[in-house]
């Protein structure tokens, strides 16, 4: 089978791959990319581990082929913060003990900083209900809900002090 | 979980994507949102060997409410159903259901199409549009035709869409009147262990217009005629909400699986039902 | 003259030790995607390996075709059992002391099972080489139900041992059975029994389940031919045994092999076991000269590697008409699946089960486990518990609740008169473990008095009158549960797993500016390791714990330890640590005393530094004294300042705790609503809050999954029925509720910084909690016992039999 050119925006950088059509997202970027901060858990769309922002939307880039995303911009768990600035998500990740393993981390991550982006005063159930498609199997959830929670009112507090 | 190769298309026009089908017959298949189909192929349940990609073309998207007629692209995401405020307005019971529905990524990815189209009895979609009684757009190469939603489906995964033609739009009237989704389910994410759709609308006491349908709860969504019969005309009390409940369950004929026994299924069918008759009339 | 000492408060502030909620080093490299977990493993050159499976549950293997396989582009090789027999390769041994089929051998016995292992450049062409073996079955009869096993005319399922009358752990008397194990005096408790006043009797089922991290099992072998060094990455919660299980095994010197547990995402005891997925990636970099790296996929991982419980207990309780217990017994038919791969102590077959009696002063009590084959996928490790502790815990906490029943006495009352009492530890159960400490009364009022229990009780009986009335449809059930865990496996004198004695380690070396590394024999999956071990460091050695590196997983470095699972990384490799710490501190002692030139006795301890009896401003810190170390000749003291302590704990450790929950149930749909959870634990010294909290979050949160929905089931064919996260319920943060929690201390008098160890705790108490709130609603229409998982239709299958659907 052929292989195709694949072009998209990975945080922020132009890349082209060369893969055939029935690439996951997931394993272009993990495999190809070397982005390997996207985790796979489940392959069948369940679990949230592999989830990016694609265009603005967050998705299970374990269910999306590779030709589906030409032209794409995606942003993944690399690309929110670096080493010496976290972004806010990250750091009140750390603050609220809302990881244990990591393994579900930058899904839950991604997957927040599209919700708050579409939510940006929610209510507790309107973070359970928005990172309902991201399984944690350490938490319990109790302290990511926090950490968004932290992370709204922080974000916020910025946006009215400036 | 890894697909078998296919060879991948992405035309910009309907005609485009009307000639590839026509040219690769069944080794070709549409892909929309591709949740219920990639799974499929990932499983290798299924041999694609030409993959259609409907994502580029812009005349199956968007959403327009006009003179009271609601037409839907194809296309057009369940998230998109969800945040399309018009939509919201004029018809809420979409945006109940459509909450309802898998979870926030896979919304966003999910189309009404794919949902429509498909013939999973477990998808949401056909019952509400058999609530709605919606009519569906088939462009094939020899033009257009439509299709109530109501005729549409004639077992699981079989339909009235024929191999060379792609379901375009999805249209119905604005219903103006008493509506409710009611779904129970294991959690988040899980198809339905039973659900219903709702519309009604009364004159005082008396139900001057019902539409049931019921979804999961055989191989087709359950468009709940007699239900409906025994509603419209009828002063609505608890007597009459039970008479239709019990016509609802009767029409149900679901299968046993990982959510129940089919005993179970028919009880809370009913309790759902009537659930979904109840909160329709207290919004009418 | 040294300038003024800091408040001592502020030094210890400083030190970031025990008891503090430091939050955990680990989070800056996952909160970046920088976590290094088995699947982020890429070496040159590297292939893929995955598994042809079975289909069936049961059938044999008439042929297998790889021809067409081997045409695919991209595949490099397909093994097979009679590839790997020549090497001795085919079989492998369990942890429970039998053999295992690497890859089918003839024939299959539980659907999933490896047959042959595809090699190919990456998992898309192994997939289509795998879709390309051809292979060849006769389906023969299979046996799902443990009790149809010994049944005349049952299929023999194991071939290779069907004439073999002993087993690893005594006679056995089917070829469908494994062994019987027994515990406690029978005759004096079947005596107590027939006397009693109130007996209760009941089979009590805890259903298969698994314990599904999130990420997968995987390895990445690579064979270094030049240097005859075997390298292999995995999941692997015990590195070290897995080496000399491997060296045993394979025939490779143990010194030649590098085992690595990198990052590993979840373990649960899941990663426990050891998989054909290893063997075979190991074989495969042999064969092809190449790394090659396995990762299972999630249907893969729930049909085949380590599935947990299914456990069929009969008991009976007997008591006094005071409520005073007097005995207990106990059957089980524990359901083992195709091998007998349990990952218990060599001794204990069927785990800790003999712990119970629970929290209860039982004076006379027996138990009996029956071992049964069936054709289910091997497994039987401990999901997030010690060795069948929560089996142990479920049936005695439904007893309890069922004896209440026929005793019409409040439950809570029932438990508080037969608590072992504070003055009673040391204990010793009936079945023959020393309870090392505990105070059940205190806890209790506790957590009775946090959820208003009278108050609970009084709305609930409200409620029912209502539902009489016809003015809900909805009860109320409070679940209550108290626990006693039995973790930190264990003293070598009685635990050992395939005759590696269970104790654990810690090596320290202090660095000459006075930071440091320390290496344990454990591995973090979530837990925490790097941040809480630098606490009780920090403590014992006055370094803070900013600046100490914790090390774990790479067998050419840390030292020789059993690994992480059943609660022991504290209890064992904890004290490890703290021991090591101590003796750091003794030869710093005999530096500081060089150093300001006093004999060692003079010198006190003082947080971070040796202080001068009497005389506090002579003194010197852990910093210099490190330094000094490395620089300074003193005589009969050797250079630099290191220590590796191997700590073989004197017993077991026996975190417990008190658990409720609240929970609304509608009988008509079968839902479930929960209220309230309350969480009080006692795990004795809390190194750090916060981890803590988050062990119990979780821990309950897999106990509600267990409890009210999430179960492997097989249909009558043997084929696995729950393979997806659709049909394995794994609860989002939709169904979760907020927890509360509390707890008390009370430190273990053994451990040498007293804790005891939590991760497993909400696990054990919580299943009882929330299945006890599920039967508790429905008890006053008569349900004493129903089986788990409590998911919709079940529910509504107690009501609809309990006729509630005719009211």
């Amino acid at each position: 089978m052929e292989k195709i050119r694949l072009n998209m925006t990975v945080n922020g950088k132009d890349v082209e791959v060369l893969t055939e059509p029935r690439q996951l997202l997931a394993h272009v970027l993990r495999e190809e990319l070397n982005l390997t901060g996207t985790h796979i858990g489940c392959e069948t769309s369940h679990c949230g581990a592999c989830t990016v922002d694609m265009n603005d939307m967050s998705v299970k880039s374990c269910s999306v082929f590779a030709a589906q995303a030409q032209g794409a911009n995606i942003t993944t768990i690399e690309g929110l913060g670096t080493p010496d600035g976290l972004h806010l998500l990250q750091e009140m990740f750390k603050e609220h003990h809302g990881l244990q393993c990591g393994y579900c981390t930058p899904g839950m991550i991604t997957r927040a900083y599209r919700f708050l982006q579409e939510n940006g005063s929610p209510t507790e159930e309107d973070v359970r209900f928005g990172m309902s498609g991201n399984l944690c199997r350490c938490t319990g959830y109790q302290n990511i809900v926090k950490a968004i929670l932290a992370t709204a009112e922080k974000m916020n507090e910025m946006k009215e002090s400036a | 979980m890894i697909p078998s190769n296919f060879e991948y298309h992405k035309p910009d026009s309907i005609d485009g994507a009307l000639s590839i089908l026509t040219e690769w017959g069944d080794d070709a298949r549409v892909i929309a949102g591709g949740h219920s189909l990639i799974p499929v192929m990932k499983q290798r349940l299924t041999d694609i060997s030409h993959l259609i990609d409907l994502g580029g073309i812009s005349e199956l998207k968007g959403i327009s409410i006009e003179n009271n007629k609601v037409s839907i692209g194809a296309m057009t995401t369940q998230h998109e159903l969800i945040t399309n405020t018009q939509l919201a307005k004029f018809v809420p019971l979409i945006r109940e259901a459509s909450l309802q529905i898998a979870d926030p990524q896979v919304r966003y990815v999910g189309t009404i199409g794919g949902n429509v189209a498909n013939g999973d009895p477990a998808n949401d979609m056909p019952g509400l549009m058999q609530t709605l009684d919606a009519s569906y757009e088939l462009t094939g190469p020899n033009g257009v035709r439509i299709v109530k939603a109501r005729d549409f489906y004639e077992a699981a995964y079989f339909t009235a869409r024929e191999d060379e033609e792609i379901l375009t739009s999805i249209s119905f009237s604005v219903p103006n009147c008493g509506y409710a989704y009611e779904k129970q389910k294991r959690k988040i994410g899980d198809y339905a262990t039973a659900a219903a759709g709702v519309l009604i609308n009364m004159d005082n006491d008396t139900c001057s217009f019902a539409s049931i349908a019921l979804t999961n709860l055989s191989d087709t969504p359950v468009y709940c005629e007699e239900a409906v019969n025994n509603l419209v005309g009828k002063k609505v009390d608890s007597n009459a909400i039970k008479k239709a409940v019990h016509y609802c369950v009767e029409a149900s004929d679901p299968v046993a699986d990982t959510r129940g026994p089919v005993e179970f299924k028919k009880y809370v069918a009913g309790i759902i039902v009537q659930k979904a008759i109840e909160n329709a009339i207290a919004r009418v | 003259m040294n300038e003024t000492i800091p408040p001592k408060e502020e030094r210890m502030t400083a030190l970031n030790g025990l008891g503090t909620s430091r939050k955990r080093v680990e989070d800056a490299r996952f909160t970046q995607g920088k976590g290094n977990y088995v699947d982020d493993i890429k070496l040159q050159g590297m292939l893929f390996g995955d598994f042809v499976r079975s289909p069936y549950a049961h059938a044999r293997v008439k042929s297998i075709k790889t021809e067409a396989a081997l045409a695919i582009p991209g595949v490099h090789a397909v093994i097979t059992a009679a590839d790997l027999e020549p090497l001795k390769l085919h079989w492998m041994p369990t942890l429970a002391g039998d053999v295992q089929m690497v890859l089918a051998d003839g024939k299959v016995l539980f659907q999933g099972q490896e047959v042959a292992f595809v090699v190919a450049d990456n998992r898309y062409a192994a997939d289509d080489g795998i879709k390309a073996v051809e292979v060849e079955y006769e389906e023969l009869p299979v046996i799902v139900d443990p009790f149809k096993a010994e049944l005349d005319g049952a299929p023999i399922l194991r071939e290779d041992i069907a004439d073999k009358k002993e087993g690893a752990h005594g006679p056995r008397r089917h070829p469908n059975h494994i062994f019987t194990w027994e515990s406690g005096d029978r005759q004096a408790t079947e005596a107590v029994i027939s006397e009693a006043d109130v007996v209760a009797e009941e089979m009590v089922y805890y259903h298969r389940t698994h314990p599904c991290p999130l990420e997968t099992c995987g390895s990445v072998a690579s064979m270094d031919k030049v240097n005859g060094k075997l390298t292999v990455w995995g999941t692997f919660q015990a590195p070290h045994a897995v080496r000399t299980v491997a060296s045993l095994i394979s025939g490779i010197a143990e010194h030649n092999i590098r085992i690595v547990s990198p990052d590993i995402g979840g373990g649960f005891g899941n990663k426990v076991g050891v998989y054909p997925g290893y063997i075979c990636s190991i074989v495969a970099s042999i064969v092809t000269g190449a790394p090659v790296k396995w990762i299972e996929d999630k249907m893969d991982n729930l049909m085949a590697t380590a599935f947990a419980r299914d456990y069929w207990m009969q008991g009976k309780i007997s008591a006094t008409k005071e409520g005073k217990i007097t005995g207990l017994w106990c059957h089980t038919t524990a359901d083992h699946g195709a091998f007998d791969a349990c990952a218990d102590p060599t001794k204990f077959p069927a785990g800790f089960m003999n712990i119970c009696t629970g929290s209860y002063d039982i004076p006379t009590a027996f138990l009996s486990v029956d071992g049964i084959y069936t054709n289910k996928a091997p497994g039987g490790v401990a999901y997030r518990c010690s060795f069948r502790v929560t089996e142990a815990a479920y049936f005695i906490e439904r007893m309890i609740e069922v004896l209440a029943i026929k005793l019409g006495m409040d439950s809570a009352e029932l438990r508080e008169k037969n608590f072992i009492r504070k003055d009673q530890f040391p204990y010793q159960s009936a079945l023959g473990w020393e309870y090392d400490s505990g105070d059940y009364h205190t806890a209790w009022d506790k957590a009775l008095k946090a959820v208003n229990y009278k108050e609970l009780r009084k709305e609930q009986a409200e409620r029912l009158e209502a539902f009489h009335k016809g003015e809900t449809r909805k009860l109320i059930g409070i679940g209550l549960s108290h626990f006693t865990e039995i973790v930190g496996a264990g003293p070598v004198k009685n635990c050992d797993i395939l005759g590696l004695g269970m104790f654990d380690s810690c090596e320290i070396r202090i660095h000459p500016t006075g930071s440091a590394i320390a290496r344990l024999g454990t591995i973090s999956q979530g837990q925490g390791h790097a941040t809480t071990f630098a606490q009780i460091l920090a403590s014992e050695i006055g370094i803070p714990a900013e600046d100490i590196t914790l090390e774990e997983g790479d067998t050419d470095t840390a030292p020789y330890g059993l690994g992480t699972y059943g609660s022991r990384s504290t209890p064992v490799a904890g004290a490890a640590t703290a021991m090591a710490g101590r003796k750091i501190r003794a030869k710093a002692q005999m530096i500081a005393a060089y150093l300001l030139e006093v004999h060692d006795n003079d010198l006190e301890w003082d947080v971070d530094r040796f202080v001068v009896k009497g005389n506090p401003e002579r003194f010197k810190t852990m910093k210099e004294i490190a330094f000094a170390s490395y620089n300074q000749a003193i005589p009969n003291v050797e250079p630099g300042l290191e220590a590796v302590s191997y700590y073989d704990p004197p017993n077991m450790t026996y975190p417990f705790g008190a658990y409720i929950c609240v929970m609304e149930i509608d009988v008509d749909t079968g839902t479930t609503e929960i209220r309230q959870v309350f969480a009080l634990d006692d795990c004795g010294t809390r190194i750090n809050p916060m981890i803590i909290e988050g062990q119990v979050h979780g821990g309950l949160t897999e106990a509600l999954a267990i409890a009210m929905g999430q179960e492997i089931a097989y249909d009558e064919m043997g084929n696995v029925t729950t393979g997806t996260l659709m049909d394995f319920f794994v609860p989002t943060a939709w169904e979760t509720p907020n927890y509360q929690t509390d707890y008390t201390e009370t430190p273990s008098p053994h451990h040498p910084i007293g804790a005891k160890g939590v991760g497993e705790s909400p696990n054990v108490g919580g299943v009882p909690a929330f299945s006890n709130a599920v039967h508790d609603a429905f008890k006053s229409f008569g349900l004493t016992q129903s089986h788990m998982p409590h998911d919709h239709w079940r529910i509504w299958t107690i009501a609809n039999k309990l006729g509630l659907h005719e009211m």
